[in-house]
């Protein structure tokens, strides 16, 4: 029982960079309705630039806010001069686009930071909270932070006008190009949102997983799976589901079916979701009217 | 028995071998009169472009013989070149020093996976794949492959000298294993098996993990619930790292075996928090650069004034360029052996028959000893530990 207890309690804890990821992955579906592969890349480069900043005497905080900002304008500039170009091209066209970023943002990271481990600072205490043995106090934190920025993000597009105009302009490019929304701004602020949700993700996945250039590799396939789990349009369903990717993931693979075949839990999840209810389940069910 | 048969079979050997090379000098292609012409393939580039040193390291060393007139008086030409770490770049580069160049050996190809992709051409072309810069095991099998030799301690060898101690210093103890689901992981738990033999229901869980997974949190929770309280720990460097760290997180304190393989101070033991890696165990079979107690050792000193002229920009605290100095004089050692005959048979002859060689930068205890039989060159080691600080060497010389 003890040891079903600390499965699910260290699920939690992988759980929470997954829900991390995958509401970024969310964010820009919402946004263009794309998934975009190169996200995990993007998140990792960011926290390679914090890393940075801290090493140049920056404290943690103001590191950590001048990350998401040069993110979030990252973000923005690979929208309008990498994926602007293909917006209307078949999307087999811009996923190899995404694929493209992805390697190259992966290379110029080894090129720059080599392929070294190297330690993220944490700004929670290194003890584990009150004593306990199973959490360490960042894992409590990075869990903490996600339920925060899905706070956020859900203030933001259920309560801002700005937010409204970005459901629309994803939904309904030509209406609301009609009442005079600018789509393809409010498309470069959704990516500009989803790189800086990416870049807090790499910053609170980083002191876990060490920071090095594949940090995102296999978090990513776990997260698609969450946000799939979830519903790839809904926020809560995608921390929802990462939450229960890393549950289940280590609760099966301790008990049921082995280590080896952990990564296989995710695709099956990603398959099954997509077969039986492709919508996820706290995702909206779209009814084309023909 | 066996031992007391080795040294006549050296000296028959030796008669044999002595009035053919007196007699008249033999070639194969790459070596003359003049010179011996070896290649080398180092990922100069790519995700394990720090080892690329190695390569340097070999180049600087080669030119050192040279100025001092070469090897029989013939000057040794180092043709290296770049894989990028990627097999296929591998097979492209071994066929142009084997085809196109005509080196006499390929010496010190790096890595598992493009020495793998190698293997059978070397061995169909028959010429030498010497002293591969890889720790797997495969490397030992001179009855299928006579045309392709290790150098270091392989995995197998030192999962056996953990096993040595465990049976030594605690024969009750509750063993768990942490390995990567691959030949690298598969081959160290083998040795560590074997050389726990009947005693191997002392292991009380074994989990393996795979490179794609983001952490091995899950696995080690499972080791703890197991009840081990001797963890052997088999993972390159970030799961090494997040495994330290784990274990002390949950309150877990086995005493924990370290591979070498993520044995670094700066790259594992850091990351993870040098506080949390105090005790860990693992093994060292070269004389440390970063390791005060050779300060005034005549073999470092000889090594640093080799640095300081022929590789000076080359890192003094990094230990594969102490690992590329040792390679180097172990083939400096065959050649010389080899003396007039040169062919690429003879080569291979006088690698499996190094006898007790040492080497002045191995830990005192330690020799290369080769036979046809028995293409793994070195298999001793040291164990040590880790106080918070450095690396600290203790007990005797392990292996056999």
């Amino acid at each position: 029982m003890d040891a079903l207890i600390h499965q699910v309690l260290a699920g939690l804890a992988t759980g929470g960079i997954y829900a991390s990821v995958a509401l970024a992955l969310v964010m820009i579906y919402q946004a263009t309705h794309l998934v975009n592969f190169a996200q995990g890349e993007l998140a990792m480069f960011c926290t390679y630039l914090a890393w940075t900043l801290i090493n140049a005497g920056f404290g943690y905080w103001p590191a950590f806010l001048l990350t998401v900002g040069l993110a979030f304008v990252l973000g923005v500039v690979i929208e309008r001069v990498v994926i602007r170009p293909v917006e209307n091209s078949p999307v087999l066209a811009v996923v190899v686009v995404f694929i493209g970023l992805l390697v190259i943002l992966n290379s110029i990271a080894v090129w720059i930071y080599t392929g070294t481990i190297k330690t993220f600072p944490s700004p929670f205490p290194t003890e584990p909270l009150f004593g306990n043995k199973f959490m360490s106090s960042h894992e409590i934190g990075a869990i903490v932070v996600t339920l925060i920025m899905l706070l956020l993000l859900y203030a933001f597009f259920r309560f801002t006008p700005l937010g409204l105009a970005m459901r629309a302009a994803a939904q309904n490019p030509a209406s609301a190009k009609l009442v005079g929304i600018r789509v393809g701004w409010m498309l470069a602020l959704g990516w500009g949102l989803a790189a800086a949700i990416g870049a807090v993700a790499g910053m609170m996945v980083a002191p876990i997983v060490f920071l090095e250039p594949n940090m995102m590799g296999g978090i990513l396939l776990y997260a698609f799976a969450a946000a799939l789990v979830g519903g790839v349009d809904s926020p809560g369903g995608a921390v929802f589901g990462g939450f229960l990717v890393g549950v289940l993931e280590n609760v099966l693979g301790a008990f049921v079916i082995g280590n080896e075949l952990k990564l296989a839990v995710a695709l099956v999840l990603i398959i099954g979701v997509l077969v039986v209810k492709p919508s996820g389940f706290f995702g909206k069910v779209h009814i084309t009217r023909v | 028995m066996k031992l007391s048969l080795l040294p006549v079979a050296t000296l028959l050997a030796a008669a044999l071998a002595a009035p053919s090379a007196l007699a008249q000098k033999k070639y194969d292609p790459g070596a003359s009169d003049k010179e011996i012409k070896i290649g080398n393939i180092n990922p100069y580039s790519g995700p394990a472009s720090a080892y690329g040193t190695i390569g340097k390291v070999i180049g600087a060393y080669f030119k050192k013989i040279n100025d001092e007139g070469g090897i029989n008086g013939r000057k040794i030409n180092f043709i290296s070149v770049d894989d990028g770490y990627s097999p296929p770049k591998t097979v492209e580069m071994a066929r142009k020093l084997v085809e196109q160049d005509e080196v006499l050996v390929l010496f010190q190809p790096l890595g598992t996976p493009p020495n793998s992709a190698i293997h059978k051409y070397m061995n169909a072309k028959k010429v030498p794949q010497l002293f591969v810069a890889t720790g797997a095991t495969k490397w030992n099998d001179p009855m299928n492959f006579p045309w392709t030799m290790g150098w270091q301690p392989n995995y197998q060898t030192e999962g056996m000298i953990y096993a040595q101690h465990i049976l030594k210093t605690r024969p009750n103890a509750k063993i768990g294993i942490l390995y990567q689901n691959d030949d690298y992981g598969k081959d160290y738990v083998k040795g560590f098996k074997d050389g726990l033999g009947a005693k191997a229901s002392m292991i009380v869980k074994e989990v393996s993990y795979e490179v794609a997974d983001p952490t091995v949190d899950s696995q080690i929770v499972q080791l703890q619930s197991a009840g081990a309280d001797t963890l052997f720990n088999v993972t390159t460097p970030k799961f090494a790292a997040q495994a330290i760290r784990k274990a002390y997180d949950i309150g877990w304190n086995p005493l924990h075996y370290l591979n070498q393989v993520s044995a670094s101070v700066g790259s594992v033991l850091t990351p993870a928090g040098l506080d949390k890696s105090v005790g860990l165990i693992s093994t060292q079979y070269f004389k440390d650069p970063t390791d005060k107690a050779w300060a005034n050792d005549a073999a470092m000193k000889e090594w640093t004034a080799f640095m300081k002229k022929y590789y000076p920009e080359g890192n003094l605290t990094d230990a594969f360029n102490v690992y590329g100095y040792m390679v180097s004089q172990t083939l400096v050692q065959v050649l010389k052996q080899a003396g007039d005959n040169l062919t690429r048979e003879n080569v291979m002859k006088q690698a499996a028959s190094l006898k007790n060689f040492e080497l002045p930068m191995f830990l005192p205890g330690i020799r290369i000893n080769t036979s046809a039989t028995d293409f793994a060159p070195i298999e001793q080691e040291q164990l040590i530990r880790f106080d918070g600080k450095e690396w600290v060497r203790f007990g005797e010389i392990l292996g056999k």
